[in-house]
């Protein structure tokens, strides 16, 4: 079968709909490696788009591949926690012996080697995706073994299986993670509720959003439910957002992996209490290898009548459909996430209005995280009463806590809300800690005298990330990795955020080769404020809160980088100088060499 | 008029009609608020963020937040001004802006927004982005080092030629620039024309009528004649 052909069954089997171009580009540069400009052009013609368009959204995401890539591609997880578990010598090893710089293509198309954003396999990293197939607990002999593979052009489907085992690690199982409902045991008691019913038993619970804002789940139902589908196919929909992407964040990776099911009656119950008959699940593109088990437990739902229409003798139609995101955090807010379902940049949308009112495709839409809606099976088939019983006052239920870093037990906890932070930690076998940071960059950044605080929406909200860093950890080093990843992750669109996030990644990067000065933190607090009010999304509003929280508790990790308490340039002569050295061969100390590429800072 | 539909700019009663945005209304009062993406013509895009002002003292775009009776907002504060002259150094140092030769100057709606807003220097490090010239339409050059991302040409070009010539694309600071719709990447190769809207539309020297350089003498430019913030229209003309 030729490209094209290729090309054009790709575009038929998704009915060369420009909305689902996503999936068409996925699934075409699945089969033929890249999307080639006259690529975009033949799909550009078929879904009728504007070829720029097309190619804005190709060049949106960051595993699309506007330019070949080599036959093996290799991304290591740059998260603080891949960091901590030595991932940066991995890389460098697997760099030298391929001879390749990172980020580059080798000469024989063969293989290319960088970093991407956390791919949340943080308790049981260093972790890659190898042609997008994610690849756990990465070792120096894994590494060679590896290497050998490419060498010979071994195909991954023949790697060693173990490679891409993913565990789990449950630690702690709380209401949620030892439910016994059966499949369709919540759904067909919300059947028998009827979607009134069930709403005010979800608002009666006071469920609220497990994907860190913590928005009542009801109140969103109900908006989403009361406002009216618009134009020629008016409609409702129910999205789940898998777009798990806040580093050190993976406790939906579990549920999706061993509770799929509640997922998706969840999604079920969402869709009977706001109209909906058609459901969207967005997976993170790092979780691709979760497609096939998700579309084979969704077929088991469908012969057991749980979905398609009818389910369970009812007059219920609903279904669901996955739709794999392709490396952009961003798209994890949900106007975002909405604008990618669509075929486009995920960029947010202005708003109001918002997505309950006009969502996808413009319809009324409720885009809920996979833990509320596997939480709101519990609501349906035990009621309000019992699952109000469980956390604190205003945060009801328990929240799933994915912990990772310096602990002896990394994992997923589940939690009634209001466990303080030093319980978790001494659960977890974490000793010595320095600090934890809490829902990930976009969060806070607790320190030892806070741990007496409460994971709840009264005290310390949280997305479900818990990343530990003990006493012999560099505070300051955890920020700049998360400086970077904003500056890499930030869509665009705004000036405070597009420009701010790498004006403090280059502050953060100045300061780490020792040019910084009190000048410079005044800078990166002065871009706080700004980025803080000014930006279209939470992105540009949270992306200073790892440096503001860490120069606020851990100062002295910034001020013994500080060389002099006036400014200093982050000009440096030799630093500029050492390219045209390197050129003449020179190679002594005064060359100054190594100052030429900043460490860890991006070209 | 309804006695009601009325709102505070700065102190100042600004009337508005229902469905107006903070934007339009002071606009059409005839006062500036500092803007460089939104337009009269089109629908706001809400990108640059120079509009933003302080609405019941939380933070928001003029241009996309509807304007409601009683709103206090505050636009020209030194708090506000501040801001905006940060943001206007990020744009000086993220693209390749240099006036002196540039033959949009005095008619530059960064550039003008810069003196209004009294912006001394840069501030930043440049950033210095390598960014290609197009120079293979016949009447049209375009130079992306001095794009403002502000979407204007997107607009115009869907909206009024219906000819969706650019579209905005890629992520981030290094990815995020206008895409041309032609496989080439090349303006030649669309059906782009000189008398399009989308020619005239940018409000910075990234699209530019060819053999039309420095037209109008020092002195007599659009904004030698009178500062941005005395030159504030509803519509084009």
């Amino acid at each position: 079968m030729s490209d094209t052909d290729k090309i054009d069954a790709v575009l038929d089997r998704h009915r060369r709909d420009g909305t689902r171009l996503m999936q068409i580009l996925r699934e075409i540069q699945e089969q033929i490696g890249w999307l080639s400009p006259a690529t975009l052009t033949r799909v550009a013609a078929a879904v009728g788009w504007p070829r720029a368009e097309v190619s804005g959204t190709a060049s949106f995401y960051s595993f699309f591949h506007k330019r070949p890539r080599g036959r093996y591609c290799v991304l290591w997880s740059d998260n603080i926690t891949d960091r901590m578990l030595g991932n940066a010598d991995l890389m460098d090893a697997m760099c030298k012996k391929l001879w390749l710089e990172p980020g580059r293509v080798s000469e024989d198309g063969l293989v290319s080697v960088n970093t991407t954003s956390c791919t949340g396999m943080c308790d049981q990293g260093p972790a890659l995706l190898v042609n997008y197939r994610a690849v756990t607990r990465m070792t120096q002999a894994r590494l060679g073994e590896m290497v050998g593979l490419i060498r010979n052009e071994t195909p991954v489907a023949e790697w060693p299986a173990e490679w891409f085992e993913v565990e789990d690690n449950i630690r702690r199982k709380d209401i949620l993670l030892a439910h016994d409902l059966v499949p369709g045991q919540a759904l067909s008691a919300a059947l028998e509720r009827g979607p009134e019913e069930m709403l005010a038993e979800i608002k009666a619970a006071r469920l609220r959003g497990r994907g860190g804002a913590g928005f009542s789940t009801g109140l969103k139902w109900e908006a989403c439910r009361n406002a009216a589908g618009s134009g020629d196919n008016p409609a409702h929909y129910v999205v789940c957002n898998a777009d798990e992407g806040e580093p050190g964040t993976f406790k939906d990776r579990v549920l999706l992996t061993s509770y799929a099911d509640l997922v998706f009656e969840g999604m079920s119950i969402a869709g009977l209490v706001v109209g909906a008959s058609s459901g969207l699940l967005y997976l993170r593109g790092e979780y691709r290898y979760l497609l096939e088990p998700l579309e084979s437990a969704l077929a088991t739902r469908r012969e057991a009548n749980l979905l398609g229409k009818n389910i369970l003798g009812s007059d219920f139609e609903f279904d669901i459909e996955i739709h794999l995101g392709a490396g952009a955090y961003i798209c994890g807010e949900e106007s975002a996430l909405i604008e990618s379902l669509e075929g486009k940049p995920g960029r947010p949308r202005i708003r109001p209005p918002f997505p309950v009112t006009n969502g996808y495709l413009g319809q009324p839409t409720t885009v809920n995280n996979v833990e509320t809606l596997a939480a709101s099976c519990l609501i349906a088939a035990h009621g309000s009463e019992w699952y109000a019983q469980h956390g604190t006052e205003k945060s009801t239920g328990t929240k799933l806590l994915s912990v990772s870093g310096d602990c002896e037990r990394p994992g997923i906890y589940e939690y009634p809300y209001g466990v303080t932070v030093r319980q978790v930690l001494e659960d977890c076998g974490a000793t010595d800690s320095q600090a934890v940071q809490n829902s990930g960059p976009s969060g806070v950044c607790v320190a030892e005298a806070e741990f007496g605080r409460r994971i709840s929406f009264e005290d310390l909200p949280t997305a479900g990330a818990f990343m530990i860093f003990d006493e012999t950890r560099d505070m300051f080093e955890v920020a700049r990795n998360f400086a970077h990843f904003f500056a890499h992750e930030s869509c665009g669109f705004c000036t405070p955020c597009r420009v701010g996030t790498t004006l403090v990644r280059n502050m953060m990067d100045k300061i780490a080769r020792q040019h910084g000065s009190p000048y410079d933190i005044d800078e990166l607090f002065k871009l706080h404020r700004l980025m803080q009010g000014a930006s279209h999304c939470g992105l540009g509003n949270s992306a200073c809160n790892p440096v503001f929280d860490t120069l606020n508790k851990f100062r002295p990790a910034y001020e013994r980088r500080l060389q002099s308490l006036d400014y200093e340039p982050a000009f440096d002569l030799d630093a500029a100088l050492s390219q045209a050295r390197q050129m003449t061969g020179r190679d002594d100390a005064a060359a100054h060499l190594a100052t030429h590429l900043p460490n860890g800072a991006e070209t | 008029m309804n006695a009601i539909n009325i709102f505070q700019l700065d102190g100042e009663d600004i009337p508005f009609r229902q469905g107006q945005t903070i934007m339009q209304a002071a606009t059409r009062h005839g006062t500036y608020i500092p803007h460089l993406c939104w337009h009269p013509d089109f629908s706001p895009y809400g990108s640059c963020k120079l509009c933003t002002v302080k609405v019941n003292g939380r933070f928001g775009s003029a241009c996309t937040m509807e304007a409601q009776p009683g709103m206090e907002v505050e636009n020209r504060t030194a708090e506000l001004d501040d801001k905006r002259r940060t943001l206007l150094q990020m744009f000086f140092v993220e693209g390749n802006h240099f006036c002196p030769s540039c033959e949009k100057s005095g008619g530059c709606t960064l550039q003008a927004t810069a003196y209004e807003l009294k912006m001394m220097s840069p501030h930043f490090d440049m950033f210095y982005p390598d960014r290609p010239v197009d120079a293979s339409h016949p009447d049209i050059l375009l130079d992306f080092n001095r794009c403002i991302m502000c979407g204007l040409c997107v607009a115009a070009s869907r909206e009024v030629d219906g000819k969706n010539v650019f579209a905005m694309g890629g992520r981030g600071l290094l990815g995020r620039r206008v895409h041309v719709s032609s496989e080439s990447g090349k303006l030649a190769d669309t059906d782009f024309a000189v008398t399009d809207r989308a020619a005239s539309i940018c409000p910075v020297g990234v699209i530019l009528k060819k053999r039309k350089g420095f037209a109008v003498p020092i002195g007599e430019r659009k904004y030698d004649l009178a500062p941005i913030s005395e030159q504030v229209k509803e519509s084009t003309p």
